[in-house]
């Protein structure tokens, strides 16, 4: 179940097309018009992150498609790449031009290995209709080419310099920054990594226009935005809206009017309770990379936060301390919580320990494993508190 | 006249696959940036870390990842501090400064995560401190007492989880105490170059481990050690033998002995909280003594023989590939004192054995002399000679178990001593080192030079062995061409360096080499070019170097050095290390130097004495190629 | 490995060099070909691969064992990863999970002792609409109910007859 994507009323090669047409620089001030922000979750201004490394020097850049689209509740990318994978490419040949990178490199999660043959086929036909390769697009002296690299099953290599590292053939942990990967990236050469819907919204910025894409969603968080929703509704699926929708919205949407909570954010999220539905999916107020799980009335917040704090145990890098030691002991203090052992002291200890973690750990990752937590902590202290061993709230 | 290839006392990368360009418009050696921290403005350069500029404004910041020796880490996250403008808190030892910073470095958030951070390390850290060897030495344990840890707030081990690893001679590994700062694992693939250690798996079951977790005695470990004198806590050690020395002396029957090379004299005060650099070598003589070794002798007396020997190899190797046009010879010859060193080139390169020296090290040449020359002069029993050895080293407790070293029929060396090994027996002897008279080596090798004691810093044997050669073959004096013969173009801690020597004149040969070469006309006009490299990482370089034909293989002949800094930085010695500690131990390493009487190895008069007496038929002959010579294992680098 | 083997993955790594360049970057690709054709990465791949790559063993042990889907233990033919996350969990991944141990007699994290199945599970794989969800090797199942569960270990076990396997046989590059 999906709405209408804007996506399928676009043509292939249409956005480069025009953006090829002109040059780098207006490339960059169209973006700069669109004012989109990355749409991974972070939310990184887009046209900022390609001036950045449109004004750095030297020739080898890198135009990165981060396709490891991890987070739990997450599967618009796998929609994008496998029915709008044209644009995607589109995007990423666009940001090429704009930044003078020669290399593309699709980061394709091993959990979606079976895109990869129909991708390859887009590729090679993209090559075959002069969009790749020598003078690409039709734009002469343009040399870009797209590479497609596989993952090995790793939750954190979503994140950007984990990404870089397990391209250069590393353990995906991530890097300190500074240096940032516009600077210092790819074989520490400037590089764009830019997230599947990210791009393809860009190709789309150039097929409709940059006022097109800046007239919709609010102020601060402009254009449309692919959620993914799953859990306890009756349509689950892919979803297209424009950012500083409510969550009421989203949820009457896809047919889950009476839900207890909603995570919004998948596992690094919020989780939103029903109080609070009014609250809009936008940068400004609940920030999301496209994951929305609602929770129905009966589920167990606890079992929710369990599930969580597993996948974060699992999926830590395991480099820095909060993060690797952390999540073990919050996922503890969950297994406590729902076998009635855990004191108010010790769960006040936890707590103000994610908020170290929240800080100091190295990289987004552990930075948001504790938010499930705390969020559950701080809404659902009812449920969650004094239960009797075997029992569910 | 010095060809610097990477000087080893820093990290090839500043991390791994990331270098810290500066941003443009901006001359990085010149720029400086005012930033404040806690208040103060400083001005600090560009590119600075916030821990380096925190230490300039004398403001302490806790650390335990970072090591001066190493690339950054910044996983630990000890050292966080707040920057104004950012939600996150930052790794000081790895946030480069570029723009102007205003960094609070105790803030609550601050003190909070930091406590946190500690008491994470804890709830994984099975330490029994006062069971631990590095119990009043760990910065773990340094840790919890400057944030006041009271209790475990997140539990603590009461069990071990992992079996410790004693498979190695060398080095012990006791995972239940590692805190996963990968200090290891920078200063073996990073700083050493010899990949043995590495994290594996990931998240909270991360460990450190070697090529499939084998055991470390099964894998390409070279010994160096290294890796111990950066570990914070006590999850490397030495292969401690000091029981085993402690019962060889407590039995009546048996002879012991302690040979002491030069480093650890340089070192071992710091184990008695003296500054890094204050010589002990006479006071620790005395202490040997009391502890009860039988015999304390100078392993720089076999330094000095190590110089005739493997320098008349030199000489015969080149007058073989000069004069006699024998191609098969291999040149450069390379040094073997460095038992890490060695294990590097038979497992990583052993298509250039034959370019190494077959003269053993001092060690091994002493343990030999010991239980023949020695024991037959004395009448002892070999058998009950238990020869011990003190070396700044952990390599050599390795070497000595080697299989080919018993040329004298026994063990030639029974256990070789760290540097802290030996500081504890004393310590346990009641004894404080600093308080101890002086006293002498003991005959009958008492006597030896100065060319023996720099043995233990980088360039050192070359510096010895050109000294001995430039009289020998030149037939002048080292003065007339260094002043006080020290030849400081050798010297320094560049990781790799080159020295050209023009022989314009030469002298006449010496009687005791006169059977080996005729003359030394052959030299005359010739360059003689040598090397230096210190850290395996610069020695992969010089062998790379050498493959590709590039400068270093018109080398005659170049030291090698498993450790950086050489044996002064060994892994035996005093932990911490820092490049300012063995900057202070070369000082009190080459003032012993200048200090001697005689300060060239042939002029050792008990050298020749050995060689009249004993070593009947001259240097490189058959009883000192039996005794004092060895042979090399082409071991490679597959499991 | 046989030595025979041991030549044909020299030969192999070597194609693979060539296309993907004989520095670290290649350390993936490389060893996600090795995990395909041989269903495990072994002790001798690892380190042939990294000395063609100028790299430690060591180090390739670490991303071995870094990344879900490397192995250094050899695996079934079939590898089933079920998701555990939450949208699968709560579409009722469990009674999925218990249906595979039954009918498999392993547990999770095991391997048939006719090295034909492997049960693992798996984080989030992107069905989070569609689940409980599975993968069995590179071919995804959805909407996975207990009694499907057979179905699906039988068109496994169908396409191990001698005759589906031919011309299937696999090469590293």
């Amino acid at each position: 179940m999906s709405t209408e994507l804007t996506f399928s009323q676009i043509e292939k090669y249409a956005g480069v097309k025009t953006a090829a047409a002109g040059g780098r620089a207006d490339i960059l001030a169209t973006m700069k018009t669109a004012g989109m922000r990355g749409r991974g979750g972070a939310g990184f201004p887009v046209s900022v992150k390609w001036n950045l490394a449109a004004a750095a020097t030297g020739p080898d850049k890198f135009i990165v498609c981060n396709a490891d689209e991890g987070e739990p509740g997450t599967f618009k990318d796998r929609l994008i790449l496998s029915e709008y994978a044209d644009i995607v490419f589109d995007g990423m040949t666009i940001a090429a031009i704009a930044v003078g990178a020669a290399k593309g490199i699709l980061y394709l999660r091993g959990e979606y290995v079976y895109l990869l043959n129909d991708l390859e086929a887009v590729l090679a036909r993209r090559r075959e209709d002069g969009m790749l390769g020598q003078n690409a697009a039709g734009r002469e002296g343009f040399d870009f080419d797209i590479d497609i690299r596989m993952g090995s099953g790793a939750y954190v290599c979503g994140e950007e310099t984990a990404l870089i590292e397990s391209l250069e053939g590393n353990r995906g942990e991530p890097r300190n920054r500074p240096p940032f990967p516009v600077d210092t990236g790819y074989r520490g050469r400037p590089t764009v990594v830019n997230n599947v819907e990210t791009l393809a919204w860009a190709a789309c910025i150039f097929a409709k226009g940059a006022e097109w894409f800046n007239g919709l969603g609010t102020e601060k968080s402009v254009g449309l935005k692919l959620l993914s929703i799953s859990g306890d509704c009756a349509n689950p699926g892919v979803y297209e809206f424009p950012l500083g929708v409510s969550i009421a919205d989203v949820l009457t949407a896809v047919g889950a009017e009476n839900s207890k909570a909603v995570q919004v954010g998948g596992a690094s999220g919020l989780c939103i309770p029903a109080c609070q539905f009014d609250r809009k999916i936008a940068f400004e107020d609940v920030a999301t990379g496209g994951s929305v799980i609602v929770f129905g009335a009966d589920r167990d917040m606890l079992d929710v936060v369990d599930n969580f704090m597993e996948f974060f145990v699992e999926e830590s890098c395991g480099q820095c301390t909060p993060c690797r030691e952390g999540n073990e002991k919050l996922l503890e203090g969950v297994q406590m919580l729902a076998a009635g052992k855990c004191s108010m002291k010790y769960l006040k200890e936890l707590c103000s320990l994610g908020k170290t973690m929240q800080v100091a750990s190295k990289c987004g990752l552990g930075q948001s494993s504790p938010n499930a937590f705390l969020s559950v902590v701080e809404h659902f202290s009812d449920e969650i508190l004094g239960r009797t061993e075997g029992s569910n709230a | 006249m010095t060809d610097n290839i990477n000087d080893s006392d820093r990290a090839p990368k500043a991390q791994r696959g990331q270098v810290i360009d500066k941003p443009d418009g901006v001359d990085a050696i010149g720029a400086q940036i005012t930033i404040t921290i806690d208040d103060n403005e400083i001005k600090v350069p560009m590119g600075t870390t916030i821990l380096e500029a925190a230490k300039t404004a004398g403001i302490h910041i806790p650390t335990l990842c970072h090591h001066e020796d190493l690339c950054v880490a910044g996983v630990c996250r000890v050292c966080v501090v707040e920057v104004e403008g950012q939600r996150a808190l930052q790794a000081s030892c790895a946030y480069p400064i570029t723009s102007p910073l205003n960094i609070k470095t105790h803030t609550p958030q601050v003190r909070r995560a930091r406590r946190h951070v500690i008491d994470l390390l804890l709830s994984k850290h099975y330490g029994e401190c006062y069971a631990c060897f590095r119990n009043n030495n760990c910065e773990l344990q340094s840790l919890a007492k400057e944030y006041g840890v009271d209790f475990f707030r997140f539990g603590h081990p009461e069990k071990p989880m992992f079996e410790k690893d004693h498979s190695s001679y060398s080095v012990v590994r006791d995972m239940n105490k590692c805190v996963l700062c990968r200090r290891c694992v920078r200063t073996c693939i990073d700083l050493q170059e010899v990949g043995v250690l590495e994290a594996a798996n990931r998240s909270n079951e991360t460990t450190i481990e070697t090529f499939q977790d084998r055991p470390l005695g099964d894998v390409v470990c070279i010994n160096c050690g290294q890796c111990i004198n950066r570990c914070p806590t006590g999850a490397l050690t030495a292969n401690d033998p000091t029981d085993e020395v402690w019962a060889a002396i407590d039995d009546p029957k048996k002879h012991v002995t302690l040979q002491t090379a030069p480093s650890p004299r340089a070192g071992i005060g710091e184990c008695f909280g003296l500054e890094p650099g204050t010589p002990m070598t006479f006071e620790m003589n005395t202490a040997v003594r009391q502890c009860g070794f039988d015999k304390v002798f100078d392993t720089n007396f076999t330094a000095d023989l190590t110089i005739i020997e493997e320098g008349t190899e030199l000489l015969l190797r080149l007058y073989k590939a000069l004069v006699e046009k024998d191609e098969t010879v291999a040149l450069p010859q390379f040094t073997s004192c460095s038992p890490g060193w060695v294990k590097f080139i038979e497992h990583f390169y052993p298509e250039m054995l034959p370019n190494m020296s077959s003269a053993k090290s001092p060690q091994q040449m002493f343990g030999a002399l010991i239980k023949t020359f020695y024991a037959e002069h004395h009448g002892i029993d070999p058998a009950d000679i238990v020869s011990v050895a003190l070396m700044p080293c952990s390599a050599k407790k390795f070497e000595c178990n080697r299989p080919e070293m018993t040329d004298s029929g026994y063990k030639d060396v029974d256990y070789g001593l760290t540097t802290r090994e030996l500081a504890k027996m004393i310590s346990e002897a009641g004894i404080h080192l600093p308080d101890m008279p002086k006293g002498d080596f003991d005959a009958p090798f008492g006597e030896a030079t100065g060319s023996g004691v720099i043995f233990g810093a980088t360039g050192g044997v070359m510096e010895a062995a050109l000294r001995t050669v430039i009289e020998l073959v030149c037939g002048v004096k080292v003065e007339d061409l260094f002043e006080h013969a020290n030849i400081l173009p050798i010297r320094g801690f560049e990781g790799a360096r080159m020295v050209e020597l023009p022989i314009e004149n030469v002298g006449p040969v010496p009687a005791v080499l006169q059977s080996l070469v005729p003359s030394w006309d052959w030299l005359k006009g010739a360059t003689l070019k040598v090397g230096v490299c210190h850290g395996t990482a610069n020695a992969k370089k010089v062998l790379d170097d050498i493959k590709a034909g590039g400068a270093f293989s018109e080398c005659h002949f170049i030291e090698f050095m498993a450790c950086p800094g050489g044996c002064l930085g060994g892994g035996g010695q005093p932990i911490p290390t820092t490049p300012e500690i063995r900057q202070a131990r070369a000082k009190a390493i080459y003032a012993e130097d200048e200090a001697y009487g005689i300060r060239k190895s042939h002029e050792n008069p008990v050298v020749w004495e050995l060689y009249e007496k004993f070593l009947t038929d001259g240097p490189c002959g058959h009883i000192s190629h039996k005794l004092l010579h060895t042979t090399y294992t082409a071991r490679g680098k597959y499991l | 490995m046989l030595v025979t083997n041991r030549n044909i993955l020299d030969q192999e790594l070597q194609v693979l060099i060539d296309k993907c360049g004989s520095d670290r970057t290649a350390l993936m690709p490389a060893l996600q070909a090795v995990q395909r054709k041989y269903g495990f990465v072994t002790d001798f791949a690892m380190q042939k691969i990294a000395d063609v790559l100028g790299i430690h063993p060591v180090e390739v042990h670490g991303v071995v064992s870094f990344y879900s889907f490397l192995s250094e233990k050899p695996l079934g033919r079939f590898v089933i990863r079920l998701c555990q996350t939450i949208s699968c969990d709560m579409a009722g991944k469990d009674r999925i999970a218990s249906q595979l141990e039954n009918e498999l007699g392993i547990k999770f994290g095991e391997t048939t002792t006719d090295k034909t199945f492997t049960l693992e599970w798996a984080n989030c794989i992107g069905l989070c609409d569609q689940g409980p969800a599975l993968l069995v090797n590179d071919i995804l199942w959805t909407k996975v109910t207990p009694q499907r569960v057979l179905e699906i270990i039988e068109e496994c076990r169908a396409r191990l007859s001698p005759h589906a396997i031919q011309g299937q046989e696999e090469h590293l590059v």
